[in-house]
């Protein structure tokens, strides 16, 4: 029995017990509570009229305007950082780490400031509008409309796009692309046969990091879409703040859950498949 | 081709700062109003700092998140040296459950955390925000220390201990030396997303209380005050700090796997 | 000789400020092995990149067959190249690595077939179509590599010390197929490496290099016997290489002695380098020998022994097939034909162009 002991302290492997408590307590158990609270009406017994509810059309039009979103902002967020990252990748061996900071410094830069400052950019008397004025072109309206929504979204998650990316795309060798030009392939099919198939792990990764947060977000639509366009995440707000119906604020985060699982699954399935396809390491 | 690059890089790298360089250009107009510039001015700087929530809100976001990094580091460097002697099942399931947080939405780990410290009859204040802020600090610290410490030799503990170090001794003098820039930099991430949170401090902090982000909120819900940009500016200026302390403990590992490589060269 | 090829004219390259090739001249034949032998940094690899359009010169010309290719892309040119890593896709299995060139020129799917299977019969790879990149040994991806190279049928090949991350026997094995490979093909192959055995073992043609200067050309056994510097006999094989006075045609002085040797045109009394293979030198009795010394050390070595001497003040390479006893004291005897004298660099590091 003693020797058992000795032989597990030895082994260190205890130490990951703590972890295992604050998992259970603090990452497992929070779920299941949205679950009660979300299955359960507020005399406590379980129904799931809550669900219904939240099947209801005024609902689930908020739902579908957060995916179109969130999927346009995605996809501008990849179409914008996929040259970055090739053009960075290229860059690689000269000032490195400095370049890389230099991207990341904004996403440190805190997101409800910067998503303050786009107000003051896209308003209606606000700097493009009076850039706009300058050269004598007529005003556009951006504020308060999905466009500007889009707009703040690509700016505060665009480096979460870029770091899986990056990561992904700097593994591929510079040799290997060269092969492929030395075999006779111009950019565009470098990019089509090679570059797109061995980046795909870092294109998924990038899309799950960027379309979560879009799908979920309130204050972006707070600040830059007024009281006008409303997404998941102000409802939900609304219902936990305002409107005090937690309940129906938990099925929501339920439905916002799938989503989520949805994603991870999908990217863990492309991660695996990676893994079994490098054969050796 | 080149200039092609060059200018997507800038137009990328003025599409990211142009918010930064509003901000910072109207934490020094004297006008209140947005369209016009009445002039320069030092003015909101001093109203800031004469904010009394302001600097409350800053107080509590420095201490909670030099509190949270702290546990949130011991607690990954802690799960990391468990980990080390998992098969490769184990690891995946721990990694699994420590990346939840990572890749769940904000929202949602706010609210069910938020049921959670309700459900278990806490009341909602600073400590709720400690622990909240535990638990989204966590997957990152994890994400620095646990590569360093599965990379790890074990070849100069077992010379410790063949030396006659006991493995407290040889734990410090050995392998907590060849750990430090991770922890470092756990600590320092663990530092900025504690700092950086909105959505979950929103939902876990209750009343009464405020760190920097959900003061910003309260106050950009009434309507923008300038001493906001002040305070924009200042933000702006701890995270080149922050970003310069992050390139100094980047040139210390490289200077520390030189220095490594080239002893084991020799 | 065969009609030329590829010639590289007065090429002039630099990297982050240092210069790596300056006013380089090359000129390579149909259906030769050309080797550039030199130690890294000396601008070899630069000149296979340059041939393939990876790099553009600063100044100077390319010419391929007549036509100007200086600013031609790498993937319009008809070279294809053996990458040092191998680069092979990885995301691909073994038959879409090797028909990638093919099927970007669009050719039928049966021409594609029968390549494939040709290519791999050729580097002993047959049947491995299926087979996933990933998961074969170092010397097979290398053999694909090669194969995806040649069943486009280039004209020039380039290899990137293609060999170099292989173990010995795997090595030596490699470099009679790849000269098997070229012989049936009947391309030229310009092959770049820093091994001087391999280079020796495989070319018609060795350039050797150093610094961004071409050291000296000529065929293995001319570079090896006649090397025309001192680096170029350090380079390649062992050397002893003494400072020496050009007394006049056929004599040379060093070490205090005069020795007869069989060049000319080195003036009279002119500063030379002296080099003497450890091969050429012979152990005899202390009485009859040019020098006398002592034996330092002797190592075996399985086909010779390496003998060191301590003979008029030099410490002499001896290379021998009988043994001697450490301690002894010996003699040593140069046959005039196998003393090579080389003009002394004009200035003090400077690596000088050779003339040809």
């Amino acid at each position: 029995m003693n020797e058992r002991i000795t032989a597990q302290i030895s082994s260190h492997r205890f130490l990951a017990l703590p972890f295992i408590l604050w998992a259970m307590f603090f990452i497992v158990l929070p779920l299941f509570f949205v679950l009660g609270t979300g299955l359960t009406n507020e005399a406590g017994d379980v129904t799931l009229a809550n669900l219904l509810t939240v099947l209801q059309s005024e609902y689930l039009r908020a739902l579908g305007l957060s995916v179109e979103l969130a999927l346009i902002s995605t996809f501008i967020c990849l179409l914008l950082a996929y040259p970055l990252c090739l053009i960075l990748k290229a860059k690689r061996d000269k000032r490195g780490l400095l370049v890389f900071l230099l991207f990341l410094l904004p996403l440190w830069m805190n997101s409800l400031l910067t998503t303050m400052a786009w107000q003051t950019i896209l308003e209606k008397h606000g700097l493009i509008n009076m850039f706009l004025s300058y050269l004598g072109l007529p005003a556009v309206h951006l504020i308060n409309t999905p466009a500007a929504i889009i707009i703040g979204m690509v700016y505060n998650f665009l480096p979460y796009m870029v770091l899986p990316l990056y990561v992904s795309l700097s593994r591929i060798d510079e040799s290997i692309v060269e092969a492929a030009r030395d075999l006779g392939a111009n950019f565009w099919r470098t990019l089509r046969h090679v570059l797109l198939p061995l980046s795909l792990p870092g294109i998924v990764s990038g899309c799950t990091m960027v379309f979560i947060p879009a799908l979920t977000t309130f204050v972006i639509s707070a600040l830059l879409g007024g009281n006008k366009v409303l997404l998941v995440g102000n409802i939900i707000e609304q219902e936990f703040t305002a409107a005090y119906d937690w309940q129906l604020g938990s099925a929501l985060s339920m439905v916002l859950m799938v989503f989520i699982i949805l994603n991870i699954l999908l990217e863990a399935f492309t991660d695996n498949g990676e893994h079994r396809k490098k054969g050796r390491p | 081709m080149e200039k092609l690059k060059k200018t997507y890089l800038g137009a990328i790298v003025l599409f990211l700062y142009a918010p930064i360089l509003v901000l910072i250009a109207q934490s020094f107009n004297a006008s209140r109003y947005r369209g016009q510039w009445t002039g320069f001015t030092w003015g909101w700087y001093e109203r800031l700092i004469e904010n009394e929530e302001i600097i409350a809100a800053f107080t509590n976001t420095l201490t909670i998140g030099v509190t949270s990094a702290v546990f949130a580091t011991m607690l990954a460097l802690v799960t990391a040296l468990g980990m080390r002697q998992m098969g490769s099942r184990g690891r995946m399931l721990f990694r699994g459950l420590a990346n939840v947080p990572l890749l769940n939405a904000d929202i949602v780990t706010g609210i069910s955390l938020m049921l959670l410290f309700l459900g278990v009859g806490l009341r909602l204040g600073y400590d709720t925000i400690l622990l909240a802020h535990i638990v989204i600090s966590l997957p990152y610290a994890m994400l620095c220390i646990l590569p360093q410490v599965l990379a790890m030799d074990d070849v100069c503990y077992e010379a410790a201990r063949d030396l006659g170090a006991t493995p407290f001794t040889a734990f410090c003098k050995v392998i907590l030396p060849e750990l430090v820039p991770g922890i470092m930099a756990a600590f320092l991430l663990s530092f900025a997303m504690s700092a950086d949170d909105f959505i979950v401090t929103y939902f876990t902090k209750g009343a009464g209380i405020e760190t920097l982000t959900t003061e910003i909120y309260s106050e950009l819900k009434l309507g923008v005050h300038p001493e906001m940009y002040a305070l924009s500016a200042l933000f702006f200026c701890g995270v080149l700090v922050f970003s310069a302390l992050l390139m100094v403990n980047y040139k210390v590992i490289r200077r520390y796997r030189e220095a490594g490589r080239k002893g084991a060269e020799a | 000789m065969h009609k030329e090829l590829l010639r590289l004219e007065r090429i002039n390259k630099s990297y982050d400020g240092r210069k790596i090739l300056e006013d380089l001249d090359l000129t390579i034949h149909e259906n030769e092995f050309v080797t550039l032998l030199g130690p890294s940094g000396c601008g070899k690899t630069t000149i296979l990149r340059l041939i393939g359009g990876f790099e553009r010169p600063d100044s100077g010309k390319i010419w391929f067959d007549g036509q100007d290719i200086t600013s031609l892309q790498p993937e319009k040119r008809q070279v294809n190249t053996v990458f040092q890593k191998y680069s092979l896709f990885s995301h691909m299995d073994v038959a879409e690595n090797i028909a990638f060139g093919l099927k970007l020129k669009g050719k039928s799917r049966n021409y594609i077939r029968d390549k494939i299977k040709y290519a791999l019969k050729l580097v002993n790879l047959d049947g491995y179509e299926h087979a996933r990149v990933t998961q074969m040994s170092g010397g097979q991806q290398q053999r694909i590599a090669i194969a995806r190279a040649i069943v486009n049928e280039p004209k020039v090949l380039l290899l990137d010390e293609p060999l170099s991350a292989l173990d010995l026997k795997l090595r030596q094995n490699m470099q009679r197929e790849l000269v098997k490979i070229k012989r049936e093909l009947g391309i030229t192959f310009v092959f770049v490496t820093h091994d001087q055995e391999e280079a020796l073992s495989m070319s018609d043609t060795v350039v050797v290099m150093n610094q961004g200067w071409i050291q000296q050309i000529g065929t293995p056994e001319n570079v090896y016997n006649e090397p025309e510097n001192a680096f170029v006999a350090d380079f390649i094989g062992d050397s002893n290489i003494i400072d020496g006075i050009m007394i006049k045609d056929k004599l040379v002085h060093i070490l205090g002695r005069d020795i007869p040797c069989i060049n000319t045109g080195f003036g009279e009394e002119a500063p030379v380098d002296v080099q003497i293979r450890p091969e050429d030198i012979q152990i005899c009795a202390p009485d009859q020998g040019q020098f006398q010394g002592i034996i330092k050390q002797v190592v075996f070595k399985g086909t010779v022994y390496d003998i060191t001497v301590l003979a008029a003040g030099f410490e002499w390479l001896v290379q021998t097939i009988t043994g001697h006893e450490q301690g002894s004291e010996v003699g040593l005897r140069l046959a005039p034909a196998n003393i090579q004298i080389m003009a002394k660099p004009a200035s003090e590091d400077e690596e000088a162009v050779s003339d040809e």
